[in-house]
């Protein structure tokens, strides 16, 4: 059998004396969908952070399909920071979308899809506003390929950003809270494109507060809290049927502070 | 006034100013350049290299630039340093420009978000197409208006250039000043010529804000 896509074994992190994840084991195989759920600071962002190394772990294994990331274990068991130009062409697989969309602000939609494809992929101006024009096609953005990002609403951007991270042609998706900082009318359009995403089989890890969402697309939905994964199943076992009575709480305001 | 006096003097007013627009734009070119440098040296993080380029600006911000001018050009010459006295003004226009350039390009690179930084990384970009096409925009929305600001009081600057006997426009000033025994005409011809620098120099500083905000600009008028 092949290895999982995303594989994490005893992460943990500190920042200072504060542990932010605590030994946390994940995998995530091809094409799945894994949605991080859980209360905020409880690390979520921070280990799909770990995931392409934008934030560093302190121990235990990240690897993507089998390929440790950040780090080389020599044969002696020292491990050693893995060299810069390696990590980049592990990242380049590795497509992530933010909270904060972080387009480049200088630079039109089209600008901002196709300059990762000329600086990184070094593909010609032609070919990269090309395949740059196929993916605003593809979030539904073709008409704003002449926009700025400041001329665009959240929801765009986003899409915009999605575009950028999907033009690299990664071979898995991570996003970090994709819709939180996006006006409620606008979370749906986002929230489409993923699912088209997750259709075509693109492998998905996501950190979301959207829980009809997450039932909806996630194969699975991990439960994080104090750095620790304390639940983790399908939708129904983690929604429904959990055991654990922290859980059960979180669910609980949830459904609460959106009933009315 | 006297119209005919100024008339009578133009020639050397002209080549006076002539030399501050040289000694202020190379000077001042120089002293962007190193402040810039000094900047990317700095974001190295290689700590010895920072301390050094930290007393570098507080050395050239932290004393007049009138003494910086007395140790270069008077003092020069005591470690083997024997400059003329408008190649002396030039470097010390430079050195003493780039303090403040390196501190404004340092708050332009703060000002861009670090998650437009995050974005460039997670694609795999290298830290120079980082820098050139993400970084470097960014820090210039922030620094074009106080380079422009800082360029027009150097320009003022350049009068104590002429304590040096660098033959810029206030040294033919008060030459023409000595010999007329007139005050008033060669001071005015002199704020003649410095609001004709000032007001060039600010219009063009304009136009080059438009230019690296043109997305914002072009938020405006389509808006």
């Amino acid at each position: 059998m092949s290895a999982p896509m995303i594989e994490l074994a005893k992460v943990s992190k500190s920042f200072g004396a504060h542990q932010v994840l605590s030994g946390v084991d994940l995998s995530v195989g091809r094409s799945e969908v894994v949605c991080l759920i859980g209360p905020s600071g409880s690390g979520k962002s921070t280990l799909l952070r770990c995931v392409n190394f934008l934030e560093p772990y302190d121990s235990g294994d990240v690897r993507i399909e089998g390929r440790l990331i950040g780090y080389e274990d020599a044969a002696d068991g020292a491990r050693r920071p893995m060299s810069a130009r390696k990590l980049r062409d592990m990242r380049r697989e590795i497509g992530m979308v933010f909270q904060h969309f972080n387009l480049w602000p200088h630079m039109t939609a089209l600008g901002n899809v196709a300059e990762p494809l000329r600086r990184v992929r070094g593909l010609s101006a032609r070919e990269a506003a090309e395949r740059a024009t196929a993916m605003l096609t593809r979030v539904g953005l073709a008409a704003k390929a002449g926009a700025y990002p400041s001329r665009l609403s959240g929801g765009q951007q986003q899409r915009v950003a999605i575009a950028r991270a999907l033009a690299m042609q990664p071979r898995l998706m991570l996003f970090d809270e994709p819709t939180s900082a996006l006006d409620p009318e606008l979370v749906g359009e986002v929230l489409e494109v993923m699912k088209s995403l997750a259709a075509d089989g693109m492998t998905m890890l996501i950190v979301t507060h959207e829980m009809g969402f997450a039932a909806h697309v996630a194969g699975r939905i991990a439960f994080i809290d104090e750095g620790r994964i304390i639940d983790e199943g399908p939708p129904r076992h983690v929604f429904h049927e959990s055991p654990e009575p922290r859980v059960r709480q979180f669910l609980q305001t949830y459904h609460d502070r959106n009933a009315f | 006034m006297n119209l005919d006096l100024i008339w009578r003097y133009a020639p050397s007013l002209i080549s006076g100013f002539g030399v501050t627009i040289l000694c202020w734009g190379v000077g001042g070119a120089l002293g962007l350049l190193l402040g810039f440098a000094i900047t990317l040296l700095n974001r190295l993080r290689f700590l010895p290299l920072n301390w050094l380029l930290r007393g570098f600006i507080e050395v050239f911000r932290g004393t007049p630039f009138l003494m910086q001018l007395f140790l270069l050009y008077a003092g020069g010459p005591s470690i083997g340093l024997r400059l003329g006295a408008t190649t002396a003004g030039i470097l010390g226009l430079c050195l003493y420009s780039s303090a403040y350039f390196a501190e404004i390009f340092r708050a332009g690179f703060a000002s861009v978000p670090v998650g437009q930084i995050e974005a460039a990384t997670s694609v795999g970009m290298a830290p120079f197409d980082t820098l050139i096409r993400v970084t470097l925009p960014g820090a210039l929305i922030a620094a074009v208006p106080p380079i422009v600001n800082m360029l027009i009081i150097l320009s003022k600057e350049m009068v104590v250039l002429s304590i040096i006997t660098v033959p810029e426009l206030m040294y033919q000033v008060q030459t023409m000043a000595a010999e007329t025994f007139t005050a008033f005409d060669a001071i005015f011809a002199m704020a003649v010529f410095y609001w004709l620098l000032v007001e060039t120099v600010s219009r063009l500083g304009a136009r080059l804000e438009a230019r690296v905000t043109a997305y914002l600009a072009h938020e405006e008028s389509a808006a």
